[in-house]
């Protein structure tokens, strides 16, 4: 970055950007086809639809609010679960 | 012990027969005992750009069928002493290179050679599983460029599943990314993915980055290994990504664009 690029008004993302981003995410995408070819990421939505009961038992959240995703990093694999609870005034007890 | 490095990528074009005429002719030059072998049947090429297609008598397919045997098919580089080509055959099909026919060969070959460099054919059919099912390491040559990238990805998925490495539960193929026809001007107007970014989407290492360069065209008209041009960039990148490969320390030299001090001022 030069000196002058400072104050140069700001440009759309450089094209590289954008060949990154999208390569990211095509890239993990046909990974995680890859492996799921070979491996447990069955159980996945029954994991979630039952995950959504038993907080459901509890707080009244919609299936959108409930987020569950494998990731594999190296020799690790990562279960995350995600689940977004509503306003409080909303909540039911 | 013999090494196996499979010069790979799964897109076409993107240098994988230049890489290996240049690398393996890098490899003989430090004085280790090389075979370079196109694994492309139907579409030979490495004759050509090692400048020996008058001298092809005998190919790969002839020994695995024992028409010829090994010594009437390997063609000795008159100018590298210690350098070996085994050309592929033109006239059949991709299925005539089979798992056993290549083992016998391979095993042979090992006896005899240091590093035994296999230029893959694109693709990810079996003359492309052929190429690296053997191997020991990788070279995965990528371009700076979406669709390489991704074919790039795709390979080393088949590398850790389709070899034998990975059937019999050996340790990995060893992986290094070579990133050709690469332009540091480019990567900083923006342009293009730098070194940087297509690790950071490949994940595995960097053996080196090789230069955009005239003279690689140069090179393949006169057959000529581009290792062997003192004058050429891109040959001294490759000689750079040999001694690396065997272990020196070797600064990258060809990442950064070597700017002027008005132009680092003013920006590009």
């Amino acid at each position: 970055m030069g000196f002058f690029n400072y104050f140069r008004a700001t440009y759309p993302p450089k094209t590289a950007t954008v060949a990154k981003e999208r390569l990211q995410i095509i890239v993990a995408h046909e990974r995680k086809q890859r492996s799921g070819q070979n491996s447990t990421l069955d159980y996945l939505p029954l994991l979630q639809k039952e995950l959504l009961e038993v907080v459901r038992k509890y707080v009244a959240i919609a299936d959108e609010h409930i987020k569950v995703n494998l990731e594999k990093e190296g020799d690790y694999e990562i279960l995350e679960l995600n689940i977004t609870l509503p306003d409080p005034d909303n909540r039911s007890t | 012990m013999a090494k196996i490095i499979v010069v790979t990528s799964g897109k076409g074009g993107v240098g994988k027969t230049t890489t290996s005429a240049a690398f393996a002719t890098g490899l003989a030059l430090r004085g280790h005992q090389t075979v370079v072998i196109d694994f492309d049947v139907g579409l030979r090429n490495l004759d050509l750009v090692m400048g020996c297609e008058r001298r092809v008598v005998y190919d790969f397919v002839n020994v695995i069928n024992g028409e010829g045997n090994l010594n009437q098919a390997l063609i000795k580089d008159k100018r590298v002493e210690s350098l070996f080509i085994l050309p592929a055959s033109q006239t059949r099909d991709k299925e005539a290179l089979t798992m056993k026919g290549v083992a016998k060969v391979m095993e042979v070959l090992k006896k005899r050679f240091e590093y035994i460099i296999c230029d893959s054919p694109a693709g990810i059919e079996h003359g492309a599983i052929m190429a690296m099912y053997f191997a020991d390491e990788a070279l995965i040559v990528t371009n700076p460029e979406v669709s390489s990238v991704r074919d790039s990805d795709r390979i080393i998925g088949m590398l850790s599943s389709k070899t034998r490495r990975a059937v019999q539960n050996l340790p990995p193929v060893k992986e290094h990314l070579l990133l050709t026809r690469y332009s540091s001007k480019r990567v900083n107007t923006g342009d293009m993915l730098s070194a940087q970014d297509v690790q950071e989407i490949l994940a595995i290492p960097l053996l080196g980055v090789i230069p955009e360069s005239k003279s690689v065209l140069q090179a393949s008209n006169a057959g000529i290994p581009v290792t062997l041009d003192k004058n050429s960039n891109a040959g001294q990148a490759y000689l750079d990504v040999v001694a690396r490969f065997l272990g020196e320390e070797c600064p990258q030299r060809f990442i950064e664009d070597k700017k002027g001090f008005f132009s680092r001022l003013f920006g590009s």
